[in-house]
């Protein structure tokens, strides 16, 4: 079975078919996921998850355009669809906390607060960048907003994040750090590793597969041996959960409790979000292997507009109230890829500098 | 081929390994391909170098694997000790990095350590290269730390010809064979190989006679030094050019026969220049030609940093044919 099973799992994932919360997004039949005795958002968080999915949809929208207009050229993987995954995880998270993310992480990095100019700035080559330009989209690092590294290397997002943890947990700081990461990189050694290590450890990590259903032109069925991910922290004695990460309420059930956990020295928990990739692997790929009616279904469900009306028809937003924040967002938008374009290029003299602490060698 | 048989059509680079490899599997049974995304349904490969294989040859012979380089190169370790002559795929030459154990204390080790009682005649092909504005962890040129290694050969072709004969020596060898592809060149139309064609492997190829000076390049580099032939020309500076093709081990042969000659040599590589091939081949020539050489040989390499993303940092950071211009020029001045 593949990754949509819902048969029982030695996982923790919940398969109980109670009825659905008011308010509910997910299916439960398709996800497992009993929400009755779960946290439920209260109204200002449910505003903030939608502004940060928000953001991320229109920071997409925005990216493909700049790039076909050949106004900022950069290799590309869309975070379309998967909105919801770090913005239900980040209103759990302040800016202490850190995140590990991976060259699709555009959205990871927004939810968790990078400012939209110095992102724009980065991606356009400039020296106002995040990095100066010499990182670009594959490797933002944004220590401010926790934004400790973006890897380009499946699956190296997660050793790292156990030692960011690590020091949280010498420190006793009180911070947690998420790991992002897609279904293809469980498949990598580096997976096996950090989870055993962060549970030998009981590090205050939470890994975040964001399980979108293909590994470039790949698809879940064809390279991954597991009924679900989430059943593969059973082998490593941590809890795992299998999440409908395209419902904002289930997924900031999922996470509140991991980070809960993390941050009370109860360990890591590894969380699957079963989510579904808008696009192809990478901007141009025309994504011909994927199934048309899955993709479509999916993009039927789109998460976006689904949250919204649901904030209206729940009374938790008017219209009105959402129309002003999606404006602002383009507003921020327009300043930020405007700042980005007037910004200078970086020198050829950045090319020996940060290569060692005194320039090169 | 006959020489009256109507001139084939151009292909280019990626076509020619396309054919090497569907030629090999037609001939030799024990031939398999193994990789992320290289069977059709995964579209043959990520930019279709394995396109075609599957469909045609199964796949049980041509199959996509998943994203887990220590098993793909482990599995091809494993299948060469049995009999088999896999051709692995490692997407980006930076991804190796993550099968390290494997191509290098194993694949390159076996024949050695178990006294000659097995061997492992496995290809790697790999596809790197500056250009696309990918960055830090995309593009490396790695080819040193493997020619540094002993018990693999190393080969970076930049011709649909030589990619052909290539990939069918590699494919023959019985020893272990990294075969370097360059991304930004893959598409560009030549002359192709004939059917059955070898390039040997450690046999460089002189693209250009000349007396002043010894171009040696290989992979994108060497169409930076052919479009820097015409401007040497131009200066009165007679250019001899080399296409080293093989790395590891190299053509010393042919190279030290030029550079006898002209006495100076310019070694141009996109990889970054402390410790690479360049400063092997600066080292040999100047240990058996020291007092023929008329100048220090001259070493043109990528900038000693990690790949920069900025476009214009990107462009600085690889040799172009202004710097082998320049550098070809100094020396015949010195
Ligand atoms: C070690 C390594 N192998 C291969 C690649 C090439 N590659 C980039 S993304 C990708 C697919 C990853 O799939 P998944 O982990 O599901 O993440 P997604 O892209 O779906 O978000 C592959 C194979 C890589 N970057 N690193
Ligand atoms: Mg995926």
């Amino acid at each position: 079975m593949g990754a949509n099973g819902t048969d029982a799992s030695p996982a923790q994932t919940c398969d109980s078919r109670n009825s659905t919360p008011p308010g509910r997004v997910a299916d439960i039949a398709k996800t497992g996921v009993d929400m009755t005795d779960k946290a439920v958002p209260d109204a200002a968080t449910q505003r903030d998850i939608y502004r940060r999915m928000a953001l991320i949809k229109a920071n997409d929208e925005r990216s493909r355009k700049v790039i076909h207009a050949g106004r900022v050229v950069m290799p590309y993987y869309s975070p379309r669809g998967q909105e919801v995954i770090p913005s239900a995880i980040s209103v759990n998270l302040t800016d202490d906390d850190y995140i590990c993310t991976i060259y699709r992480g555009t959205h990871d990095m927004l939810a968790k607060g990078v400012p939209l100019r110095d992102l724009w700035a980065e991606l356009a080559g400039r020296v106002t960048g995040t990095c100066k330009g010499k990182g670009g989209p594959m490797h933002i690092t944004h220590p401010k907003s926790g934004v400790m590294v973006t890897t380009g290397i499946v699956g190296s997002s997660m050793p790292i994040a156990n030692g960011l943890a690590w020091g949280s947990q010498l420190k006793g700081d009180g911070r947690v750090t998420v790991a992002y990461f897609g279904d293809g990189a469980s498949n990598i050694g580096a997976f096996h590793e950090s989870l055993n290590m962060a549970s030998v450890w009981k590090l205050p990590v939470i890994f975040v597969c964001q399980n979108n259903e293909w590994g470039e032109h790949t698809s879940y069925e064809k390279a991954t041996s597991a009924r679900q991910i989430a059943d593969r922290a059973h082998g490593y004695s941590m809890p795992g959960v299998r999440v409908d990460g395209n419902d904002p309420f289930a997924m900031y059930a999922a996470a509140k409790e991991a980070i809960d956990r993390a941050r009370a020295g109860g360990g890591p928990t590894l969380i699957e979000a079963m989510t579904y990739r808008f696009h192809g692997h990478v901007l141009g790929d025309a994504d011909a292997y994927m199934d048309k009616a899955r993709k479509q279904a999916a993009i039927d469900a789109d998460p976006v507009p689904r949250f919204r009306t649901l904030l209206i028809d729940t009374g938790v937003a008017t219209e009105a109230e959402l129309a002003a924040m999606e404006a602002e967002i383009e507003a921020a938008l327009d300043d930020a890829i405007e700042y980005a374009l007037a910004s200078a290029w970086p020198g050829v003299e950045e090319l020996s500098r940060d290569v060692f602490a005194q320039g090169a060698v | 081929m006959s020489a009256t048989t109507k001139k084939a059509a151009k292909e280019n680079i990626l076509q020619a390994i396309n054919r090497a490899l569907a030629d090999a599997m037609e001939s030799d049974d024990s031939v398999l391909v193994l990789g992320e995304d290289v069977a059709d349904p995964e579209e043959g490969g990520v930019v279709g170098v394995t396109r075609g294989l599957s469909t045609r040859f199964g796949e049980q012979r041509v199959r996509s694997t998943p994203i887990s380089e220590q098993a793909i190169i482990g599995a091809a370790i494993g299948a060469s000790l049995v009999g088999f002559k896999p051709v692995a795929e490692i997407m980006l030459m930076n991804f190796t990095t993550v099968a390290m154990d494997m191509i290098v204390n194993h694949a390159a080790k076996l024949r050695f350590m178990s006294g000659g009682q097995t061997h492992v005649p496995i290809v790697i092909r790999t596809m790197t290269g500056t250009g696309f504005g990918t960055g830090g962890q995309h593009c490396d040129y790695l080819e040193a730390w493997f020619a540094h290694t002993a018990g693999i050969k190393v080969v970076a072709p930049s011709s649909p010809r030589d990619a052909y004969g290539l990939m069918r020596s590699a494919i023959d060898d019985p020893d272990p064979v990294l075969f370097i592809e360059n991304l930004p060149t893959y598409w560009l139309p030549d002359e192709p190989a004939e059917k059955g064609f070898r390039v040997p492997l450690g046999k460089a190829n002189v693209l250009a006679e000349g007396r002043d000076v010894t171009i040696i390049a290989y992979a994108r580099m060497v169409n930076e030094a052919k479009a820097a032939l015409p401007k040497l020309a131009e200066a009165g500076i007679s250019a001899e050019l080399i296409d080293l093709r093989s790395i590891a081990p190299w053509d010393q042969e042919t190279v030290l026969a030029s550079v006898a000659r002209t006495g100076r040599a310019v070694v141009v590589h996109e990889a970054v220049t402390p410790f690479g091939v360049g400063a092997e081949i600066s080292a040999v020539l100047h240990e058996k030609l020291f007092r023929q050489l008329h100048a220090p040989v001259k070493r043109l390499g990528g900038a000693f940093c990690p790949v920069p993303f900025s476009k214009p940092l990107e462009t600085a950071f690889a040799p172009q044919a202004a710097d082998i211009v320049a550098a070809a020029q100094a020396l015949v001045a010195a």
